[in-house]
């Protein structure tokens, strides 16, 4: 995006803060952020492409026998998933950070912190929720049986917003460094660990009948508690990152 | 009380006090070390199961204790360091990091060697080793990222943001993997219950886990001490240190 709009619409958000209107802010870093991926497609298709080439890679180098696909489909969809997030964090914050939005952003008299929740939200409506729903595709692939594929979507949507708000705390941290996309994959997937989890284990859990809603809630709880933390160590990374 | 914590987190003050007390640590952590050791090696009895591979539980366990002790530690050290910017905090949290991960290495490692005779294979992806293994990474990443910034100050405070946010994930972590899989035999040694083991097997893992712990805050004093010196090189106090050396 040309620095010229950017500060046009910085401006826009600057303007809105006589009103103190907080939720006016919010929406428009959303609507930037999503017009901005609208205008290169590629940054959100990537992922994707990432995700459906990725799971198809296992057939091939496992083996296509549909029993022996059916008991790691949960597992292979999962951490696919996983990987792909991981793909799409580096760009989070990356662009913002090298045309000095980030820094109007911290200028402007509103929180960092929700802006940051504004940007979260925007990478994950873009990344995490087409994951959930080209996952049914992938799940044929892999002979994943029919019954569980509503749980596979259901705890996908609920499991990659936790992974945007984690991931987004490792993207702030290595936005400022050269090679960061290397340490970023270091910082972050220990910490997907237990969506990772509960997000297979739901999918299992469908395959074998078992109940479902215990892995969804733990993976409900495991969301809400990266809502309550991770803005703020997005946005007290983001500091760092601005400052170093 | 806030004059007492500012004149501790004076790195000039801290140097003085730390020459005092130093020696006194080193001391307790060999003589406990060696008297541990001696004890548990030589005269607890052997287990009736496992016979005498049981022994490596006192590396094992202290070391394990450690790994996660340290993590926590240097997480307030970094919350300390981010509130009230006491140089000195962070000091302590850059000695500190690299012996947590060498702890966990070393609860991994003696963990693994433990299989063998017990399990009868190196690696098992038991619930506690899988979440040691992920805590190395937590370790590896804190050390990786502060070493990544240009700046001291940036690297610090990267480093301090990462450390909260992995020791609230910790026990996420612990508790998710606990309820993924579990196959360790349960908890041998807690502070809070009565000790499933007999006194004489239990009284050297104790005195082990105090002599690993002094081990631990001598060493991370001595780390300190040489951070503080190297950063401290072109203050006053330093140079006549270095002076009165020669």
């Amino acid at each position: 995006m040309p620095l010229s709009e950017t500060t046009r619409r910085v401006a826009v958000i600057s303007e809105s803060a006589d009103q103190q209107h907080l939720g006016i802010a919010l929406g428009a870093t959303l609507r930037r952020d999503l017009n901005r991926m609208r205008r290169r497609p590629g940054d959100v298709l990537n992922p994707l492409v990432f995700y459906a080439l990725a799971v198809s890679l296992f057939p091939i180098g496992i083996s296509p026998e549909a029993s022996l696909l059916a008991v790691m489909a949960p597992g292979l969809l999962w951490v696919t998933a996983l990987l792909a997030a991981l793909l799409s964090l580096d760009g989070l914050f990356r662009s913002d950070f090298d045309d000095g939005s980030l820094e109007q952003m911290m200028l402007s008299p509103y929180s960092l912190t929700a802006l940051a929740v504004a940007k979260v939200a925007a990478h994950w409506l873009l990344t995490g929720l087409p994951m959930a729903l080209m996952a049914p595709l992938l799940g044929i692939l892999l002979a994943l049986p029919m019954h569980s594929i509503g749980v596979l979507m259901a705890s996908l949507v609920l499991g990659s917003a936790s992974l945007s708000l984690i991931g987004g705390i490792g993207a702030a941290l290595t936005v400022g460094l050269p090679r960061g996309s290397v340490l970023l994959s270091l910082l972050v997937l220990p910490l997907y660990i237990p969506v990772l989890i509960f997000g297979s284990g739901a999918v299992q859990a469908a395959i074998m009948g078992d109940a479902v809603l215990p892995h969804l809630a733990m993976l409900g709880a495991l969301l809400a508690a990266a809502l309550i933390f991770a803005p703020w160590a997005i946005a007290a990374s983001l500091r760092i990152s601005i400052n170093g | 009380m806030w004059g007492l914590i500012h004149k501790l987190g004076s790195p000039k003050w801290f140097y003085q006090l730390s020459t005092r007390l130093q020696p006194w640590c080193w001391g307790a952590a060999v003589l406990l070390l060696v008297t541990g050791s001696v004890w548990g090696l030589f005269f607890a009895p052997a287990d009736y199961q496992q016979g005498n591979s049981f022994r490596i539980i006192y590396v094992h366990v202290p070391a394990a204790f450690l790994a996660q002790s340290v993590f926590v530690a240097m997480a307030v050290a970094g919350l300390v360091f981010m509130v009230w910017k006491i140089k000195l905090a962070d000091m302590a949290a850059a000695a500190m990091a690299p012996l947590g991960a060498v702890m966990t290495f070393v609860a991994l490692f003696s963990g693994a060697v433990w299989g063998v005779p017990t399990w009868g294979t190196w690696w098992m992806w038991d619930a506690r080793l899988t979440s040691m293994l992920i805590l190395l990474f937590l370790y590896i990443g804190v050390i990786a990222l502060r070493g990544a910034f240009g700046r001291r100050d940036s690297g610090a405070r990267a480093a301090s943001v990462l450390a909260m946010v992995g020791v609230i994930n910790i026990p996420i972590i612990k508790y998710s993997v606990d309820w993924w899989y579990t196959l360790h035999q349960p908890a041998s040694f807690t502070l809070t219950s009565k000790p499933a083991m007999p006194l004489e097997m239990w009284l050297p893992l104790l005195i082990m886990v105090l002599g690993f712990y002094c081990f631990f805050i001598a060493l991370t004093l001595m780390r300190t001490r040489s951070e503080i010196l190297r950063r401290e090189a072109k203050a006053k106090w330093v140079q006549t240190l270095i002076e009165e050396a020669r």
